[in-house]
């Protein structure tokens, strides 16, 4: 053909001159069908058929996870009259910052940040700290400071007060302050300032157990994986098990010994979640695990290494919460059969646990209670048991603080706790779990959003609808409104936006319409699409191919001519 | 699960002394346990357990969160979402009241739930919607189907069975879906929530893999508001469990009618449940026909108790498990029944109401319910009320509701009749109709199959569609006077209904459950009509694109065809001049 353009073109030279009109109008059509197909059919096709996506703040929620957070602790430190250590920069009064980097991973930075009022004494405070101890101090001292939350007022004493007992440097009140003893120059109390701000709001090693998450595995002690998860609500079930209900009646006071006990500890703590506490009895509820007999103490133990096959067998007589979707606290009074007891727990080294009991990280706890064997064998079973609450309490509490991270265990021994008294919870000790709990929010929040627009992004076929976009705007918003918050030292207000984020954050990732055309997979749509789509793009696309090659052909023509 | 053992610190101070101790006080939670055993006129056996727990607090007030007998699952159930009663029965089988007679408590085929919530619930569809779904979770059952397309608003047929200050119906919601099986995944959970398990007492016996193998199962809790005391001044929450199942005499029996404890569940009672302060077997001796008894029990029985059920006077041998003398002098607890002389079958008494339902016409387009219900009383005739639920999908026509007894039409003196929205509500149709001594009353009302779209039919849609069970509700006339009976005393299969007077009993029954074929389409069709709709779409495309892009020109005459190039061959050859 290309050897002899010319004879082509003569060959066809008389139908071509014949009909150019006829051959122009050919290509004209063939030309505005393409057009309406692409004009016209395909928009019309796409609109037809596309999936509702909303639009989402994509750009935010990828700034979510770098966003530096920063928490701001506001802090008073007051001089009483002859504590000021000689080697103050400034005269009193004056401000200072302290800036402390924790580092939990590359992408996520904490910055902890004490402002500092450094001031004397008013004439009040001189007054009430005048006080005889430490616990009437902290008591008269209350009405003079910030109670905002989050707040600390530190009230350094001289060398030589006797308000703080012998040997002991620092007394934490039951409130939002403490006492410390001057400690010469301004840097070794600034040391000792330091370590007491730590117990009382956030250490290194407590934001990093919230953001447990995100850490990568091995670098936390497993003590950091015993907090309970930050919810909104939890439900407190203490069960009393009793596996052989043929020889003992036992009876609990629960109702008594929660209004006594555990109501005060949680009314403080409503202000991080909504706790409801209930109790049920179980009989022939068994272990998983059968205890070895001991002879020597003529007792059963159970060893370190069988406590986890304790729990499973118990659990599935436990019943979950139909009702709510809170996490569950799940604390077990055991009351071993008549066969197994006396039972005790053997820790790792081989000694007895002296409470008798132990704790599930994040699941709650056990504790094995001991029914005296009767005096003469003879007496008469069912042997009635009523359990002593006090002892039952103590041990269940201990676990409940340990479960919320609030142990009173790793502190300094030069430091001196107030004991919370009737309230069951020292003011600090809330801030304590508020920035725990905001921290892990944010965190969370991040992380479901994050996933949430990764899902999206990589599945084409999920609807969008307005209120899910809306709650993840709402989500957003309340995340960054509370990181806001945190800087700015407002920590209540920073805890209740986190807590509005978490609720908005989960609605929108747990919306069941997202999942409504999940599966309608590419291959059906073209299945569909083919016995239409085929028969007309084939005479479209190859009239277009023709068109081409002859308008090619036409272009060389003239310079054939040459 | 990883649990860390660890020395638990003292803490400093745990608030003020350790709480009261009542250890005298008086329980305020009690557990009665029944077997019920009733040789059937065929030769079957029907076991019924009963198992209630009553409890004297108030569960509505928040403050009470604290169980013992009562199951946390469920308290929590009621407190949070405000009901007031609940009745869910979970069936297998059909209770053939024709041959059987009249059953302590039936429930119909499938899963039964009906619940009435208080006053105080302001969006009851909202509470009902999560309450079936919660209950779906509790029993491993399909409740969370239950939606608006199955659940109606009787207005006559349930009341309340407890304590109830109003019957305002706008509070009771009922479902049935007659679709659902019935198996050993929701036996376990119903066992869980007896106190002693499965562990001791009567629910030894309950093994799953004998309770299956029978003609009739059917478990179910009830729930409701009942009296402290007779001057009933407070309230007190009770909670039945009852299962009943029928043993058949051929496949469970070997074809004896002799029956025995270990041979209808393969195990013997051993010992009480310590929790249960009653723990008692009956077995039905009544004398048939007024002769001498033909039944024969081993052991012999603690003590013998008469009871008039349902218009019947009862006989019935009574063992109570909790009396000392009844293990002394065996281990086990073994109950046998054995005939004295072969039974006449002919002679079996057909009780007072019985009905029956089917389906007729022919075709997949229209068709008839037909429900026939029995008045076999001698001189009295007694009303009835007819509670009707049907899909959507069959479309009632009102206007062709007969009901005919002795061949003259009949007419009810109250109907209520709702009908149904596509894909939103079911038909309703409530009737009291008079029931005739000695007579049958025909029901029949036509329908009209609809087509549903195709993404609407359920698997393996060639099975057919149900539709649920209808109930009767009636207070039938009593051949025997009844007496006024303590109900805290009296066994517990007698005080579920309340009885209004002596001189009628209050009997609920359900007709078989209708399956329905509903024209199914060709599920490849919609492939199919895709396909071929768009070959008829691309060939009227294909020739008109064709006309109007092609150029049409005249043919120049060619050289000619094959023939004419082998006709010049045979030509040349022949030395003829080519064509």
């Amino acid at each position: 053909m290309r050897q002899f353009p010319g004879r082509g073109l003569r060959g066809a030279g008389p139908v071509l001159s014949a009909v150019p009109a006829e051959r122009a109008r050919g290509r004209r059509a063939a030309l505005s069908f393409a057009t309406i197909a692409v004009v016209l059919g395909l928009p019309l096709w796409w609109k037809t058929t596309e999936t509702y996506r909303a639009a989402l703040p994509y750009a935010d929620i990828d700034g979510l996870g770098q966003q530096p957070v920063r928490l701001v602790v506001p802090m008073a430190v007051v001089f009483s009259p002859g504590s000021v250590p000689g080697d103050l920069p400034r005269p009193l009064p004056f401000r200072d910052v302290q800036e402390m980097e924790i580092s939990v991973n590359l992408r996520t930075s904490v910055t902890s940040r004490y402002e500092m009022r450094y001031r004397s004494t008013t004439g009040q405070e001189e007054a009430a700290l005048a006080a005889a101890t430490a616990r009437e101090a902290d008591a008269a001292l209350h009405p003079l400071q910030d109670t905002t939350m989050g707040s600390l007022t530190m009230y350094v004493v001289p060398e030589t007060s006797s308000l703080l007992p012998q040997g002991i440097s620092v007394y934490v009140g039951k409130h939002r302050s403490a006492l410390v003893r001057a400690g010469g120059s301004l840097a070794a109390l600034q040391a000792r300032l330091r370590e007491v701000t730590q117990v009382m709001s956030f250490t290194a090693s407590s934001i990093a157990a919230a953001l447990s998450d995100r850490v990568p595995n091995g670098q936390l002690s497993p003590d950091a994986r015993r907090n309970l998860k930050s919810s909104l609500g939890y439900e407190i079930t203490f069960s009393l098990l009793n596996p052989d209900p043929k020889s003992h009646t036992v009876d609990w006071d629960i109702e008594g010994a929660v209004n006594c006990y555990v109501k005060p500890v949680l009314d403080k703590l409503s202000l991080v979640a909504n706790f409801s506490v209930d109790s049920q009895i179980l009989y022939y509820a068994v272990l998983g695990v059968t205890p070895r007999y001991d002879k020597e103490s003529s007792s059963f133990l159970l060893s370190a290494h069988s406590l986890p096959h304790v729990i499973n067998p118990v659990e599935a007589r436990l019943g979950s919460s139909a009702a709510s979707l809170y996490p569950v606290l799940n604390f077990l009074l055991y009351v071993p059969e008549r066969s197994h007891s006396p039972l005790y727990i053997q820790d790792k080294d081989g000694a007895t646990v002296s409470t008798n009991a132990f704790h599930s990280p994040r699941w709650g706890g056990i504790m094995v209670y001991n029914v005296e064997a009767p005096a003469s064998p003879q007496a008469s079973l069912p042997l009635h048991v009523d359990v002593d609450m006090a002892r039952v309490m103590e041990v269940f509490l201990a676990q409940l603080r340990l479960l919320f991270g609030l142990s009173r265990e790793e502190v300094p021994p030069e430091f001196l706790l107030e004991s919370p008294g009737n309230e069951g919870l020292a003011d600090w000790e809330l801030d304590h779990l508020l920035w725990a709990h905001t921290v892990e929010n944010i965190a969370t929040v991040s992380t479901t959003l994050t996933s949430l627009a990764q899902l999206l992004d990589k599945i084409g076929n999920i609807v969008i609808k307005d209120d899910v976009a809306s709650e993840v705007y709402r989500a957003v918003a309340s995340v960054q409104s509370a990181v806001t918050k945190l800087s700015l030292g407002h920590l209540h207000a920073a805890f209740q936006a986190s807590k509005e984020a978490v609720t908005s954050s989960e609605r929108a990732f747990f919306d069941p319409s997202l999942l409504h055309l999940l599966y309608f997979p590419d291959d059906q749509k073209f299945a569909i699409y083919i016995p239409l789509f085929l028969p007309m793009a084939v005479p479209i696309l190859l009239s277009l191919a023709k068109i081409v090659r002859e308008t090619r052909l036409r272009k060389k023509e003239p310079t054939k001519m040459d | 699960m990883a649990a860390a053992l660890l020395p638990l610190l003292l803490l400093l101070a745990t608030g003020p002394g350790s709480g009261r101790a009542d250890a005298g006080q008086e329980r305020r939670d009690a557990l009665r346990e029944e077997l019920l055993l009733t040789p059937l006129p065929t030769g079957d056996v029907a076991a019924t357990f009963q198992f209630r727990t009553r409890w004297d607090a108030d569960l509505q007030r928040g403050a009470v969160s604290h169980y013992r007998l009562f199951p946390k699952a469920l308290g929590r159930l009621v407190a949070a979402l405000g009901v007031r009663e609940l009745h869910l029965a979970l069936t297998q089988g059909f209770w053939r009241t024709r041959y059987w007679g009249q059953p302590p408590l039936q429930a119909p085929a499938g899963a039964e739930l009906w619940v009435w919530f208080q006053p105080t619930v302001t969006d009851v569809d909202k509470a009902w919607k999560e309450l079936s779904n919660i209950l779906s979770g509790i029993f491993c059952a399909s409740l969370n189907f239950i939606d608006s397309t199955n659940t109606v608003i009787p207005t006559a047929s349930f009341k309340p069975l407890g304590l109830a200050n109003g019957t305002d119906h706008h509070l009771l919601r009922y479902a049935v879906l007659p679709r659902e099986v019935v198996c050993t995944e929701n036996l376990t959970p119903w066992k869980k929530l007896l106190p002693c398990g499965s562990k001791a007492g009567l629910a030894v016996l309950l093994k799953a893999e004998r309770l299956f193998h029978s003609s009739y199962h059917s478990q179910a809790v009830h729930i409701r508001p009942i009296c402290r005391d007779a001057s009933c001044l407070a309230m007190s929450w009770e909670l039945r469990q009852t299962l009943t199942v029928v043993f058949d005499f051929f496949s469970s029996g070997q074809g004896k009618k002799d029956w025995s404890l270990f041979k209808m569940f393969s195990r013997t009672l051993t010992d009480t449940c310590p929790l249960a302060s009653q723990s008692k077997v009956y077995v039905d001796i009544s004398p048939k026909n007024k002769e001498k008894e033909l039944l024969e029990v081993s052991p012999p029985p603690t003590s013998v108790h008469e009871a008039i059920v349902q218009g019947d006077k009862k006989t019935y041998a009574v063992y109570d498990l909790l009396s000392p003398s009844l293990f002394n002098t065996s281990r086990s607890l073994n109950v046998q029944l054995k005939w004295k002389r072969p039974q006449d079958s002919s002679e079996m008494p057909i009780p007072t109401l019985h009905a029956q339902r089917y389906v007729g016409g022919y075709g997949l387009q229209t068709g008839e319910i037909c429900t026939l219900i029995y008045n076999t009383h001698p001189y009295r005739a007694f009303p009835v009320i007819l509670l009707e639920t049907v899909p959507w999908y069959l479309r009632l026509y009102v206007h062709t509701l007969t009901i005919i007894t002795k061949g003259k039409e009949n007419k009810p003196s109250y109907i209520h009749y709702q009908p149904a929205q596509d894909r939103r509500r079911p038909h309703l149709l409530e009737m009291l109709i008079q029931l005739p001594a000695n007579s049958v009353t025909k029901i029949t009302i036509q329908f009209e199959r609809a087509l549903l779209k195709w993404t609407e039919y359920p698997p393996d849609p060639n099975h057919g569609f149900y539709v649920g069970s209808s109930v009767l509700s009636a207070l039938v006339p009593s051949v025997t006077a009844m007496k006024d009976m303590d109900v805290e005393q009296s066994p517990l299969f007698t005080s579920l209904f309340p009885s209004s007077d002596g001189s009628s009993y209050f009997v609920r029954l359900y007709t078989e459950p209708l399956l329905v074929n509903l024209p199914t389409p060709d599920f490849s069709m919609p492939y199919n009509v895709i396909c071929l709709t768009c070959t008829v779409v691309a060939v009227c495309y294909g020739s008109f694109y064709n006309l109007l892009t092609r150029t049409f020109h005249v043919e120049e005459p060619s050289r000619g065809g094959l023939a004419k190039r082998l006709a010049n061959v045979i030509r040349k050859f022949r030395g003829v001049p080519p064509l």
